[in-house]
């Protein structure tokens, strides 16, 4: 399977002009980019491992990009995920997030049916790679 | 004394009878209101011979404190203080109508409550037989007043990090039929369009517990299809479980299910009142519910351009008694919504300042004191074909609701939400890298239908459907295109 959080699943995996036109795009908003890895790719895992610090001060593309590639190398089988953030009153979230790296293979999430009183369902979800501890998860 | 006429032979103010409202002070060209007023702007037609400035007094004084006689008994009170003002009155050019402005002061109403407010300020003057037609076009809600009202549950930017989703319009769907799928059945279209793509499906506004489908069994199944499609994506995915019912007691005991069974959001019609969408409201604030309400019954008041209430005013109304998403308009779907009055509804729902533009149909400035935003909603004949268009008008904080245009795709239901998915991330990735979304959109979506057949399908099905008709509803101000 596919897992499709992200701005961007749906469309074929980007190239690395790709991702840095999406970068470019936060930072002409103004939105620092940072980069995050996991090997917890459930949909309610908010907080996935920053690879440093959010970029504030970083505006060349260039300079985020060789942040990327070398959070490639230190994890190639880990979900990693590029986010640019909007600081303005009133927002203070995320503005863009997209996964930028999947392991190759994606086993998935086995949904859990745990029947409970009068017909209702106990539904519960878990990775099959999770099964695993982490950093052992995608070989 | 009451009843005593003055030296000139005029009636004075005080004796018994009828004295005409703008002498009454209702009428006051002089007044400046002040920042903690309630203002409204009036659209009305007077009675053939009636004096525009006595009907613009006597709808201040008839949404405030008069009757259609002079009483001894307001002297009693600081009258002056709780009479609304009419301060201004303007023609609106080629017509026979005119804008009144008029202000109330503050404590005129309960804090916290639409039903207190609206029975004063549309409560008994649009039937007035001195007016042919009345609307309310606007109202500025000063945020002495905001802050009295609870506002959206959670709000825009609470909704996505719940969600996990960013950067992109969501997607939604509508089941369809409306009416008669049995609970198992119904259940299977919410699995198809979530695991397809979308990020909600939503029951119609009708569906509630009829004969063909009790509310708790579709609670069980649309949350088994819900559950299933987040296993299928590793997103989270939701379900607007409507519990619109007879009572509140009826509707809190599906809400209270809906949480049981974990669903993410729940839904409400217009059409169970302003009172109780306050209470819902506070509901799903502490129970941390996403609330939509589907505006349900609202044109037979919005849509006339010379009598009833502009959905605008509708907006503000319910941005304060509070829920996450509201439908809006389409602008290009079979529902009524000139493009500059759909700009300014959103604006109102999402922003936090809302300057005045006559253009979009703002009256007024408004100010929102940091309540959050709602979260607009388009539905209603929109296709993957619009997208460009979709995404100029409307913009990224909105539910793009496809339903035909999910449901009715000639390879199913989950290929039908993954070609509106693909639809919306290709154009937003191409806006993002600079492109002329707008003009070069068809260009997108065919190139990115290059390798989707789910796209490629939707594109050729419904290519030719568009919905051009002129709208009843439009601003007088008509922008002047300056290039």
């Amino acid at each position: 399977m596919r897992i499709t959080q992200g701005t961007f699943s749906y469309l074929p995996d980007f190239t690395d002009d790709e991702i840095r036109e999406q970068i470019q795009y936060c930072l002409d908003n103004d939105w620092p980019i940072s980069i995050e890895y996991t090997d917890d790719p459930h949909p309610r895992n908010t907080y996935w491992e920053m690879w440093g610090l959010p970029m504030f001060d970083i505006k060349d593309p260039s300079a985020i990009m060789m942040e990327l590639d070398a959070c490639r190398r230190a994890f190639p089988n880990h979900y990693i995920r590029v986010s640019g953030y909007d600081r303005r009153l009133g927002r203070q979230t995320v503005a863009l997030q997209f996964i930028v790296q999947r392991p190759k293979h994606e086993p998935g999430f086995h949904l859990e049916r745990i029947e409970s009183h009068d017909r209702t369902v106990r539904y519960v979800i878990r990775s099959y790679a999770a099964d695993k501890p982490s950093g052992e998860r995608y070989g | 004394m009451a009843g005593v006429s003055s030296s000139d032979g005029k009636k004075s103010r005080w004796s018994a009878g009828v004295t005409p409202y703008a002498e009454m002070g209702y009428y006051n060209p002089d007044y400046e209101p002040k920042d903690t007023d309630i203002l409204c702007a009036f659209r009305f037609v007077p009675q053939e011979g009636v004096d525009p400035i006595e009907a613009a007094a006597a709808v201040a004084g008839e949404s405030s404190t008069a009757t259609w006689t002079v009483v001894w008994t307001d002297r009693l009170t600081a009258y002056e203080h709780y009479q609304a003002k009419c301060y201004r009155v303007v023609p609106v050019p080629g017509t026979n109508q005119y804008i009144a402005y008029i202000a109330y002061d503050l404590d005129l109403f309960e804090e916290g409550s639409i039903a207190n407010m609206t029975s004063s300020i549309i409560g008994n003057v649009f039937g007035f037989k001195a007016l042919k037609s009345l609307r309310l076009e606007d109202m500025r809600i000063p945020p002495h007043y905001v802050k009295t009202f609870q506002g959206p549950p959670h709000g825009i930017v609470m909704e996505r990090e719940y969600l996990n989703k960013y950067g992109r319009p969501l997607l939604g769907a509508t089941t369809k039929p409306k009416l008669g799928l049995s609970a198992r059945n119904y259940g299977r279209v919410v699995y198809e369009a979530l695991r397809g793509g979308l990020d909600f499906v939503k029951d119609d506004e009708n569906i509630n517990s009829q004969p063909f489908m009790r509310w708790r069994d579709r609670f069980l199944y649309c949350m088994e299809a819900v559950n299933k499609a987040m296993a299928a994506t590793g997103e989270i995915k939701g379900h607007y479980l409507n519990v619109t019912a007879g009572t509140m007691e009826e509707m809190y005991e599906r809400a209270e299910f809906a949480k049981e069974l974990g669903s993410v959001i729940i839904m409400i019609d217009l059409t169970v009142g302003y009172t109780a969408i306050q209470s819902m409201a506070k509901w799903a604030r502490k129970n941390g519910v996403l609330l939509h309400l589907h505006r349900a019954g609202h044109s037979t008041f919005t849509r006339q351009k010379t009598h009833g209430v502009s959905f605008r005013v509708l907006a503000k109304w319910m941005r304060l008694a509070g829920v996450d998403h509201l439908h809006a308009g389409t602008v290009v779907g079979k529902l009524e919504g000139d493009p500059n009055n759909v700009r300014g509804y959103y604006a109102t729902l999402r922003e936090n300042h809302v300057p005045a533009n006559p253009a979009y149909g703002l009256y007024f400035d408004q100010d929102w004191a940091s309540m959050p935003g709602v979260m607009p909603v388009a539905s209603g004949g929109i296709h993957a074909g619009q997208m460009h268009l979709l995404l100029h008008y409307l913009g990224e904080d909105v539910v793009l609701q496809f339903g035909g245009g999910t449901i009715g795709h000639p390879d199913g239901i989950a290929e039908g939400a993954t070609a509106n998915r693909v639809a919306v991330e290709a154009m937003i990735q191409a806006r993002n890298a600079g492109r002329d979304y707008l003009n070069e959109g068809p260009d997108i979506l065919a190139k990115a239908a290059r390798w989707s057949p789910s796209l490629r399908k939707a594109l050729e099905v419904w290519k030719d459907v568009s919905f051009n008709f002129e709208s009843t509803d439009t601003p007088d101000v008509t922008v002047t295109p300056t290039a």
